[in-house]
């Protein structure tokens, strides 16, 4: 809200929420503008399910990553129904007639009538591990009659449905990580940057200049063949998130030593100094609030690059490998173009992919304009 | 402006060393060499391998000697023009590199071209009409294009254009022009078939283009010399594009210093998609085979491609921008 739109706002309104404008601290300021950016609203709902999905895939999906049901490769997407026989009843999917088409020797399926499957609330299926901690085999929707497939199935008859939410903990758990990695080492350097200036500025500026220059996706591969192909699953996970923030710290370094060597110099910093305000309060009673709203700001707009590097890495077989699934493996099934063509259910990773980055974005856009809520 | 020009030059240099660095780190980092591989191969077919004939060769490859010898051996032999021999396509480097850096070059420099064709105008009518129906239209395009990675858009092109033409786009010739020496019909095969990539690798940068435009361009309508301009009765459309756009469009021309990496990195796995002989694939499969020369001289050279890019960029914003050129000039 702009300035002259609060002082209308005191003429017309009643005085109470004039006054509740005046006195809100910043960080209320920031929510209410917050709230008010429609889009971002929605992108913070959306990516909170996403989150909740990579939270617990292993009780919010019917079936395990790994079960394969080799009847029902490349089973097209089952349809959730209500309407049976021209009656209307619960939730149910019908299972799957196979027959060979004699043209092209292609499996068929087609919806059986007969074989009915209600889908039902926390049934008992496969037994998994939480976390691979807590042992357990309640899902939370699912069919005692048969597979319920709702994305369809792999090449070896994979539920994708369950595969898409398993992998939805690798693809969006890589972004936070390598988000927190690049944080720590864009505060550290950009601070240092900012901090001490001169000679350490200078180097630090040319490496960042020279690392934003590099085409990213070839050094990533460089980097990516070069992990040993004897490293299990968590320590490759970990060693691509490691590789996407060495190249993902730069813009976070800058942002830190600018918005520092902007404050530096600023009026309340300065004000606070002379009051007589030790060196701790300054820091984190006057910069860090004036600072943390972009840091926020960045960190969101950095993630969605960080999933799209996990995806193109994977991709292409140089990131997480399977048996771990994340978006970009999954992936990895529709590279042949006749495959997609004839199973474009395969592809569904792909909307998975784009919309967790496209909520990013919009949140992202809704905090910087949070961000300053003077504006 | 010479002296500029000589210290940008200077700069580059020192950039282009440490890439060399990088890239030599790289493609020491898997472990063993391709010695390893091979004789490893050897073993797994049954031949007895000599240890006194492993040996030989390693001398001979320079493999037995300390790291940064290896490394001053590599570079010296790349700066004499020679890259050395690709294991894995059983040819010299600089052939199948002078095969496909022409390609790479044009698709580069043509999706650059697409990419300003495309988003001056739109950000200009996005400016203009802010909040209008297109206006809406543009920013929507340009959040999805942002979102798509482009090996996912090449994906979808090639499912599209499978459905509906059933025509198969990979590739930048047809089937009977790939080997053929260059002629006529050749090169209208290959204008066909660049349309494609072209739109796949442009589409990020065209969506991220747009906003920053759109976002400059209003900043500029609101100053107070577009309020006198308009006061004096200067033509709308003469005022919009002598004034405001002029200073708009300025700071675009660097942007290519983020623009043209991004390209070349993203033309990297969108060739590997849709089958297109440039020098992404041969990225990939020397990654994958552990062809250390070539992808070593294949990651440094796109690495150089991006750096020279960038000058070329900075020098022209100097030549046009007379801001810039002050800066310049002035440090």
């Amino acid at each position: 809200m702009s300035q002259h739109e609060a002082h209308t706002a005191t003429e017309s309104v009643p005085n109470e929420r004039a006054e509740q404008y005046f006195v809100a601290t910043q960080w209320q300021l920031m929510w209410r503008k917050f709230i008010r950016h429609r889009l971002a609203v929605i992108g913070a709902v959306v990516l909170a399910v996403f989150y909740f999905w990579g939270l617990f895939p292993e009780f919010l999906s019917p079936s395990v990553p790994s079960e394969r049901v080799r009847e029902l490769a490349f089973s097209p997407p089952q349809r959730v129904r209500f309407v049976h026989d021209g009656r209307i009843r619960g939730p149910f999917v019908y299972g799957y007639r196979q027959s060979i088409d004699q043209l092209t020797l292609q499996k068929l399926y087609t919806a059986d009538t007969t074989d009915l499957r209600p889908i039902r609330l926390f049934v008992r299926a496969a037994e998994y591990k939480l976390w691979g901690l807590i042992p357990g085999d309640i899902h939370l929707f699912g069919s005692d009659r048969g597979p319920v497939m709702l994305l369809g199935a792999d090449s070896f008859g994979r539920d994708l449905f369950t595969r898409n939410l398993y992998a939805a903990r690798v693809s969006l758990s890589v972004g936070l990580v390598g988000v927190v990695l690049s944080f720590v080492l864009g505060l550290v350097l950009g601070g240092i940057s900012g901090y001490y200036g001169g000679m350490v500025d200078n180097v630090i500026q040319r490496i960042i200049e020279f690392l934003i220059s590099l085409p990213t996706i070839p050094v990533w591969m460089g980097l990516a063949a070069a992990l040993p192909p004897e490293w299990g699953s968590i320590q490759i996970y970990f060693g691509v998130t490691i590789i996407l923030s060495i190249v993902g710290w730069t813009g976070l370094a800058r942002v830190v030593r600018g918005k520092l060597l902007e404050l530096r110099e600023a009026d309340f910093v300065m004000a606070a100094r002379i009051a007589g305000a030790r060196q701790r309060r300054i820091i984190a009673g006057h910069l860090m609030p004036s600072f943390m709203s972009y840091l926020i700001v960045h960190l969101t707009l950095a993630i969605p690059r960080m999933i799209l590097g996990e995806t193109a890495l994977s991709f292409l077989g140089l990131g997480i490998r399977p048996p771990a699934v994340s978006w970009g493996t999954l992936l990895q099934d529709a590279q042949n173009i006749q495959t997609v063509v004839l199973y474009p259910w395969l592809m569904s990773p792909a909307l998975f992919v784009v919309a967790a980055v496209l909520m990013f974005n919009f949140l992202g856009d809704g905090l910087r304009d949070a961000a300053d809520p003077y504006k | 402006m010479l002296a500029y020009i000589l210290r940008r030059m200077g700069v580059m240099v020192v950039v282009l060393a440490a890439v060399s660095v990088c890239a030599f780190v790289i493609i020491q980092l898997p472990p063993g060499d391709y010695l390893d591989d091979y004789i490893a191969g050897l073993q797994a077919r049954g031949t007895e391998v000599d240890q006194a004939e492993v040996e030989a060769l390693r001398h001979q490859y320079g493999l037995d000697r300390p790291l940064y010898l290896q490394y001053l051996r590599w570079i010296g032999k790349i700066v004499r023009g020679d890259m050395g021999y690709s294991f894995v396509y059983a040819r010299p480097v600089e052939a199948l590199l002078k095969e496909r850096l022409p390609l790479t070059v044009t698709i580069s420099v043509l999706t650059l071209l697409f990419v300003y064709a495309v988003a001056v105008p739109i950000g200009i009518y996005s400016a203009t009409h802010q909040y209008s129906f297109a206006d809406y239209g543009f920013t929507v395009f340009g959040f999805v294009g942002l979102a798509t990675p482009n090996f996912l858009l090449a994906l979808v092109m090639m499912m599209l254009f499978f459905y509906l033409f059933g025509l198969n786009i990979g590739g930048l010739f047809s089937m009977e022009y790939v080997g053929a020496p260059w002629s006529f019909g050749k090169l209208l095969d290959l204008l066909a078939h660049l349309p494609v990539p072209i739109v796949v690798l442009g589409t990020a940068g065209t969506a991220g283009l747009i906003r920053v435009l759109r976002g400059s361009l209003l900043d500029e309508l609101s100053k107070q010399y577009v309020i006198t301009a308009r006061a004096k009765g200067l033509d709308e459309q003469r005022l919009l594009f002598k004034y405001p756009v002029r200073v708009a469009v300025n700071p675009m021309l660097s942007t290519v210093g983020w623009l043209l990496p991004e390209i070349v990195s993203g033309e990297t796995i969108v060739a590997i998609v849709l089958g297109l002989p440039t020098i992404g694939p041969l990225v990939f499969n020397s990654l994958l085979s552990q062809d250390m020369l070539l992808a070593g001289s294949t990651i440094m050279l796109l690495s150089f491609l991006t750096v020279v890019g960038t000058l070329i960029s900075d020098l022209l914003l100097v030549m046009v921008d007379p801001r810039i050129r002050f800066e310049a000039l002035q440090s």
